[in-house]
């Protein structure tokens, strides 16, 4: 395990949450029915930044949630470390609403397919959008994302590490090789 | 912390923070009740049995709403329609629920022990439901999880269980539970209901109700089960009632906040009148609905901890 290189720093990293939260408003105009849910952990922190932004920009909140994909894994059988529940805090109603979901890394896109298939349980967006800070390719599902922070292609053998003020005490984006 | 047993037999041999995971846990598990859409498809194909050997109501539908909530298919089995009354042993029948293919048995037993015997002589996983006077986990937890709901907190608050303590599975493992998490523990009834040895588990006797009540932060109102009066010993209802029964008076000279819990089902007028059982210390209908998100926890982590075991062999 080493650190290979650093993708964003604390001011790359800012610029692209600020120009995200632009693309946002321009391709759905404006905040009409906007709402994010972050997929924890660092989705939930990404999201809340974004929705700083935009207030910044347009004046006014929008709502944010918080998805807890874990009961909703395909692997929940399979994988070795046992994953631990986390709570679900979406305290709005999600019908016919533009839902930005917000996640740090897309990859495979299997957090992804579990986050859709919850969002079901709480009911029917208009609308459904990704937001991701990182997409490192390799996907094994046909999922995209609508707004991304950096592209990094990746071979299998590295990872991703997005670390935030909020979790890890600083903000980065590194590559890892194992 | 990773939960690694296949079994949920009792809180005797589960560490502090063992319990602790299956409570945060439980947390977690809460909001999928208050959705409108009320599943996860956590244990989706798996099957959970329910198999009671004592008649039984709220645990067995509270551990029915909770598999179907995390997607489980489930099957109820009760002693008096099934070919027990053949004489089959409870391991064969065990087995053969095994045979089946099922992947979590929850079973209710009179004999003390009976979980464990279970558990040892299959792969799959076993939940104690209840077993003679020795535990019943999940009403336990339930009960700690709804103190640390009210609460904020287990450790250092003083929690009395009054009621028939002899033959209370229930007063067994919320003791073990409680001391476990750093509460202190009294335990109120008449001398002929209180048994042998209890203070070595680390409870306080007492025999003295407005005593017991007086510094308590929680109260744990026991069922006293008339169905195992067991002739002169036993105290008569009205007696019972005047010494022991939680009236309002009794309330009043107890902590303005003071938490009062019943297992259910309460009998009204003998262990606490209606005015308490209806009052605002009283939380005993949220038990109830903790008592979904606890069982939820507890099938999900025996699911997975029974995969991690099935890896390791």
């Amino acid at each position: 395990m080493k650190e290979k290189a650093t993708i964003l720093d604390k001011e790359t990293l800012n610029r692209s949450i600020i120009r995200i939260a632009h693309e946002i408003l321009e391709k759905n105009k404006g905040i009409n029915n906007l709402c994010l849910i972050g997929i924890r952990n660092r989705g939930v922190y990404l999201a809340q930044r974004l929705a700083e932004n935009i207030k910044k920009i347009e004046g006014e909140t929008i709502p944010v949630g918080i998805l807890d994909i874990t009961l909703y894994r395909d692997d929940l059988t399979m994988i070795s470390s046992q994953p631990v529940v986390h709570k679900t805090e979406i305290d709005f109603d999600i019908d016919d609403k533009t839902v930005i979901l917000v996640d740090d890394v897309l990859y495979t896109g299997r957090t992804v397919r579990a986050a859709l298939d919850a969002l079901v349980d709480f009911g029917r967006p208009k609308i459904t959008q990704l937001a991701v800070l990182v997409d490192r390719g390799h996907r094994e599902l046909p999922i995209r994302a609508d707004f991304v922070g950096k592209n990094i292609p990746t071979a299998k053998n590295e990872t991703i590490e997005v670390r935030l003020e909020e979790s890890d005490g600083k903000d980065e984006v590194v590559i890892i090789e194992k | 912390m990773t939960w690694t047993r296949k079994d949920l037999l009792g809180l005797e041999e589960l560490t502090q923070e063992e319990i602790e995971l299956i409570l945060n846990t439980a947390e977690s598990f809460k909001e999928v009740s208050s959705r409108e859409i009320k599943k996860v498809p956590a244990l989706r194909g798996k099957t959970v049995v329910n198999l009671f050997y004592e008649p039984s109501t709220r645990t067995r539908v509270s551990f029915e709403v909770a598999a179907k909530r995390l997607s489980a298919d489930v099957i109820n089995i009760a002693s008096e329609t099934s070919s027990v009354r053949k004489g089959e042993t409870l391991i064969d029948t065990g087995k053969n629920i095994q045979a089946l293919k099922a992947d979590i048995i929850v079973m209710r037993h009179n004999y003390s022990g009976a979980a464990q015997m279970l558990a040892r002589h299959l792969d799959i996983s076993v939940v104690n439901a209840g077993d003679g006077w020795h535990e019943h986990p999940t009403q336990a937890l339930l009960d700690i999880f709804t103190l640390k709901e009210k609460l904020g907190r287990v450790k250092g608050l003083r929690v009395t269980i009054v009621g028939d303590i002899a033959h209370s599975r229930v007063a067994r493992s919320n003791i073990w539970g409680l001391t476990k998490l750093g509460a202190q523990v009294t335990v109120c009834a008449p001398k002929m209901l209180i048994p042998v040895g209890i203070e070595q588990m680390g409870a306080i006797i007492s025999h003295d109700i407005d005593a017991a009540l007086k510094d308590a932060d929680a109260l744990n109102v026991l069922r006293m089960q008339f169905e195992r009066d067991e002739g002169a010993a036993f105290p008569r209802q009205m007696e019972y009632f005047r010494n022991f029964g939680i009236t309002r008076d009794r309330l009043e000279k107890a902590s303005k906040n003071i938490v009062v819990m019943h297992p259910g089902p309460i009998n009204r007028g003998i262990e606490m009148s209606s005015d308490v059982a209806d009052g605002k210390n009283s939380v005993i209908l949220e038990q109830v609905t903790n008592g979904i998100a606890v069982r939820m926890a507890v099938l999900f982590l025996v699911a997975q901890g029974r995969d991690q075991a099935g890896e390791a062999r």
